[in-house]
């Protein structure tokens, strides 16, 4: 812990070191949550233009602009981008920042693997990017990358993503690791687990099943590799394998994930809505035991993903019987932040206009999750655009919304200055609409008959299709706006004080904004 | 585009009008068997639960978003929890799921019930088709896209059945219980058909149980629905029910034609003959991946244009498509096309794409090859890889 602590010893200047070197060599917390931010931001924009060439690509019937083999990998890398370089790395950027403010640290348990664990990510996203240039091009084999499509009959590229693959899975286990050290050994005197901010205990709960389930990713991967490269034949039938296998291992891995995506913005959400209702959190302790209930249930539902793969009638039940409970403490969830709510004094600025549409679109994703649930019902729902539309309403009014809420709740905090409350309105509102016209329609041409992953459909498919694509660029577009709010926000703006939000509480509204380069040296009291 | 002869009207003329509608349609299909309408039913229920759940839960947030903004309701309350209200709304939704629980459970017991069927169907899923085989009955063939590929070029008009058209369907006879065996050669398929609600993985190694009774004569369209490669999209599936007695009528003539294709095979054939037949076989079993100017798509279609072994010795050249490429997406033909098919096709890439070799590979080298590796090895020909069986 010395380490830690001593972070200033006497003669070392307090402030950041000076020009690039500060971010290479830096294990401020702070520092790399922002370095975490960013490279969530720019994954989120590449992967992002990836969505536009998809769409681009299915706004019209007939193929147009990219072969059925480039469009492949188009969705396979907007997948994985996505999942492993936007969601995830923004969720740890922000449990880096806001972590040790909000339990009164003085920084992360473990700096210097902290500084590690992000700086293999741009290796392991320059990995997998560049493979899009190697001969045969880069996967393309969906992001659930399926064997033996990823493995027999994979291009050459596998190989390097495969090993992209096993740096992000460090990346995240180092990060988990740090979480769960820092929660478990730095809190203030005072702070105990039932007072700690929602935010941290899903974040907490969040890094047990990303050390729980890592490995298995990393296990999988390593199967193929064992496939391609040595002889082995864990998923090629012609050798004994058994291909059904894969989908067992990855999903274990899979559903879990998941929930890693949207805990830590069910914690944020389950900050900004109590600050802009001016009233606590209804049920604080029930959130906390369905955090805990949902990340159980989370491993014993993986094969509602494999329905029509041919499971037992026995296994079938069981993972429909689970798949349905998952839903229980999800509402409780729900209905927390409504109770929360009501009879607030609620205002709406950006943070909070992002957590009510949290809420309520979550919702929706997680009423097309009761639907998909029903395993008879699936076999007509599963692999089409059904199933998109309801992932895309869990992760990007979920996990997304619940990022933009964060980022401009705490932005006045990072930076010291408010952000620009009109244009972040804005924000709001053509996100908002753009995503529901990208994704609604989704779910009527799913039920209509239309699989997903396919560059080309028939013409009863055309009129939703061309509505989400327009959906898609609007939404596309917005972020850039997104971007001119923050850079704007950085460089100048009305001063934040300590503690912008008059309804907000917590420790992290109690040091000065911007946040000093070390906070809480000395721990703080906790009542 | 095909034409269909318009049987059992009522349902029929009900498809149809759906087909035309489908442009703004928002539901699921009902579809025409028992199973696909209990199917609907389920769908419709939670759909409703789903509604009713969201219509309170929405409607106190908007109630609240309204009424407590802080310009109507400056003083918040401070209460943050409730064990009563917490318990009763972890218990009433578990009670509903319960609820739900039961005709999903009954639904799929059903599902799971192939035991009894009149017919058994052998589907294997290859890229990028459709393998159908009769068990019992000696027929099987390949059902393929039949959709132009200029139309998906944007060259041409795309007709109401674009990418949903195949050269030949699969045909069920009516209120026969069918049962399907299907797997795969290669990759994981899906095989679906919506109005039949039957969805059931095509696995290689495996061999999944499925089936449907469809009660009246019609046409019923799907496609592969799960991620197998390159023309994933462009691999549809199309049943067609017919009345008992022209279902055998049908299972006769197919015999037959099969019978009439072996004879072929004796024939003797020009030059021209195969290379005009063999260019119709390209279209559809190799145009895919080598592309229709045998330029292919480098490095994982390689071209045939030039290449070593379309311009090399015959031998090699009959072995690699009778046997294909173990590992690779290069098919074992042997056992997809005909001999007449096989030399034809052999014969057309030896002697377009400026391949101009002028030599001709006739049927019976065909057959001479296949017996010989038969003899030479005891192994069936064109079966590198072990067939799901
Ligand atoms: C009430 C809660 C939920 C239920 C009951 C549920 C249920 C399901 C089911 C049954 C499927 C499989 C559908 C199929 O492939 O046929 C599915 C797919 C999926 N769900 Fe959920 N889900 C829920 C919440 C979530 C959440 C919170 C997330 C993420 C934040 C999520 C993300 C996904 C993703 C990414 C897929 C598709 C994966 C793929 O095939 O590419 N779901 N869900
Ligand atoms: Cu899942």
């Amino acid at each position: 812990m010395s380490a830690v602590i001593d972070h200033g010893h006497g003669d070392h200047p307090h402030g950041p070191a000076p020009g690039l070197m500060r971010w290479v060599l830096t294990t401020n917390h702070k520092d790399i949550g922002t370095l975490y931010l960013w490279f969530s931001f720019c994954a989120f924009l590449l992967g992002g233009s990836f969505a536009m060439v998809i769409r681009a690509e299915l706004f019209q019937p007939g193929l147009q602009i990219v072969e059925p083999a480039f469009f492949n990998q188009m969705t396979t890398m907007h997948g994985l981008i996505m999942v492993f370089g936007a969601v995830m790395p923004a969720f740890v950027g922000l449990a880096n920042w806001m972590i040790p403010l909000m339990i009164g640290a003085p920084d992360m348990a473990l700096p210097r693997m902290n500084n590690f664990s992000f700086w293999l990510l741009p290796a392991a996203f320059g990995l997998l990017v560049s493979t899009l240039f190697m001969e045969g091009g880069g996967p393309n084999f969906g992001w659930t990358f399926y064997a033996p499509l990823s493995t027999t009959y994979a291009p050459q590229s596998v190989t390097f993503f495969i090993f992209a693959i096993h740096l992000m899975g460090i990346s995240s286990i180092m990060g988990a690791i740090n979480v769960i050290a820092t929660v478990l050994n730095l809190r203030a005197p005072g702070m105990t687990l039932m007072k700690m901010p929602l935010f941290v205990w899903t974040w907490l709960i969040t890094a047990f099943l990303l050390i729980a389930v890592m490995p298995v990713l990393a296990g999988v991967v390593t199967m193929m590799l064992m496939d391609i490269h040595f002889g082995t034949s864990f998923f090629s039938a012609a050798g004994g394998g058994d291909p059904v296998l894969f989908q067992h291992v990855f999903w274990f891995f899979g559903h879990p994930e998941v929930y890693i995506m949207i805990l830590p913005a069910f914690g944020a959400v389950s900050a900004i809505i109590p600050t802009f209702s001016r009233k606590p959190l209804f049920g604080y302790t029930s959130m906390v035991y369905a955090t805990g209930a949902i990340a159980f249930l989370s491993f014993i539902v993986w094969a509602h993903h494999m329905f029509v793969v041919g499971i037992p009638v026995a296994g079938e039940l069981f993972f429909m019987y689970a798949t349905m409970l998952i839903a229980v403490p999800t509402g409780v969830k729900v209905f927390n932040w409504v109770s929360t709510m009501w009879r607030g004094s609620l205002t709406f600025e950006a943070p909070m206009l992002f957590a009510v549409a949290f809420v309520i679109l979550f919702t929706i994703g997680g009423f097309s999750g009761l639907m998909l649930a029903i395993a008879p019902a699936d076999f007509q729902y599963h692999d089409t655009y059904f199933v998109v539309a309801h992932f895309h309403y869990v992760l990007v009014p979920g996990a997304i919304f619940g990022i933009f809420a964060s980022a401009y709740y705490w932005l006045p905090k990072w930076t010291g200055h408010m952000y620009d409350e009109r244009l972040a309105k804005l924000h709001f509102w053509l996100s908002f609409v753009g995503m529901n016209l990208a994704f609604f329609p989704m779910h009527f041409v799913g039920l209509a008959g239309m699989p997903r992953r396919i560059p080309d459909y028939n013409l009863m498919f055309a009129d939703f299709n061309r509505v989400s694509s327009l959906g898609a660029f609007l939404f596309g577009a917005t972020q850039l706006l997104f971007l001119y709010i923050v850079v704007k926000c950085i460089r100048g703006g009305e001063p934040a004080p300590a503690k912008p939000w008059d309804g907000a509480h917590g420790l992290e509204w109690s040091v000065p904004s911007p946040a000093p380069y070390h906070t809480f040296s000395t721990p703080p009291e906790v009542e | 585009m095909m034409r269909h002869p318009r049987l059992g009207m009522g349902l029929l003329a009900c498809s149809a009008l759906s087909q035309a509608q489908a442009a703004w349609d928002v539901n699921m299909r009902q579809g025409v068997t028992e199973v696909s309408r209990s199917v609907f039913d389920l769908h419709m229920t939670i759909f409703w639960i789903c509604v009713v759940i969201g219509v309170l839960v929405f409607g106190a947030m908007f109630w609240s978003m309204f009424a407590h903004r802080r310009s109507r309701h400056p003083q918040p309350a401070h209460f943050h929890e409730n064990t009563r209200v917490e318990l009763l709304w972890t218990v009433v939704p578990l009670v509903i799921l319960i609820a739900m629980a039961v005709p999903a459970t009954r639904t799929l017991l059903h599902i799971y019930d192939p035991s009894d069927p009149d017919l058994d169907i052998q589907i294997t899923g290859h890229q990028w088709k459709w393998h159908y085989k009769y068990l019992g009955e000696d027929v099987e063939f390949f059902s393929n896209l039949a959709t132009d590929r200029e139309a998906i070029g944007n060259r041409a008009p795309k007709g109401d059945h674009y990418l949903l058209e195949v050269d030949q369907p699969l045909v069920i006879p009516a209120g026969a219980k069918v049962r399907f065996l299907v797997g795969a050669a290669d990759v994981i398929h899906s095989w679906w058909v919506p109005e039949l609600a039957v969805k059931k993985d095509a696995i290689p190694g495996f061999i999944n149980e499925a089936w449907t009774r469809a009660p009246e004569p019609g046409l019923y369209r799907g496609q592969c629905t799960e991620l197998c490669g390159k023309d994933h999209g462009f691999m549809p599936i199309v049943v067609e029910v017919k009345a008992p007695a022209d279902y055998a009528a049908w299972l006769a003539g197919k015999k037959a034609a099969a019978a009439e294709s072996k004879a072929q095979a004796g024939k003797v054939w020009t030059l021209e003959e195969l290379v005009a037949h063999g260019e119709q076989v390209y279209k559809t079993a190799c145009a895919a991946c080598h592309q229709p100017t045998g330029e292919g798509l480098p490095p994982v279609f390689p071209a045939l244009k030039g290449s070593k072994i379309a311009t090399g010795p015959k031998e090699g050249h009959i072995e690699r498509v009778v046997n294909g490429k173990p590992g690779t997406a290069m098919a074992a033909f042997g056992k997809q096309l005909s001999e007449v098919d096989l030399a034809a096709v052999i014969s057309y890439e030896r002697n377009a794409f400026g391949n101009a070799l002028g030599d001709m590979v006739t049927p019976q080298d065909i057959l001479a090859f296949k017996q010989a590796a038969e003899a030479g090895q005891g192994m069936q020909p064109g079966q590198p890889q072990p067939q799901p069986q």
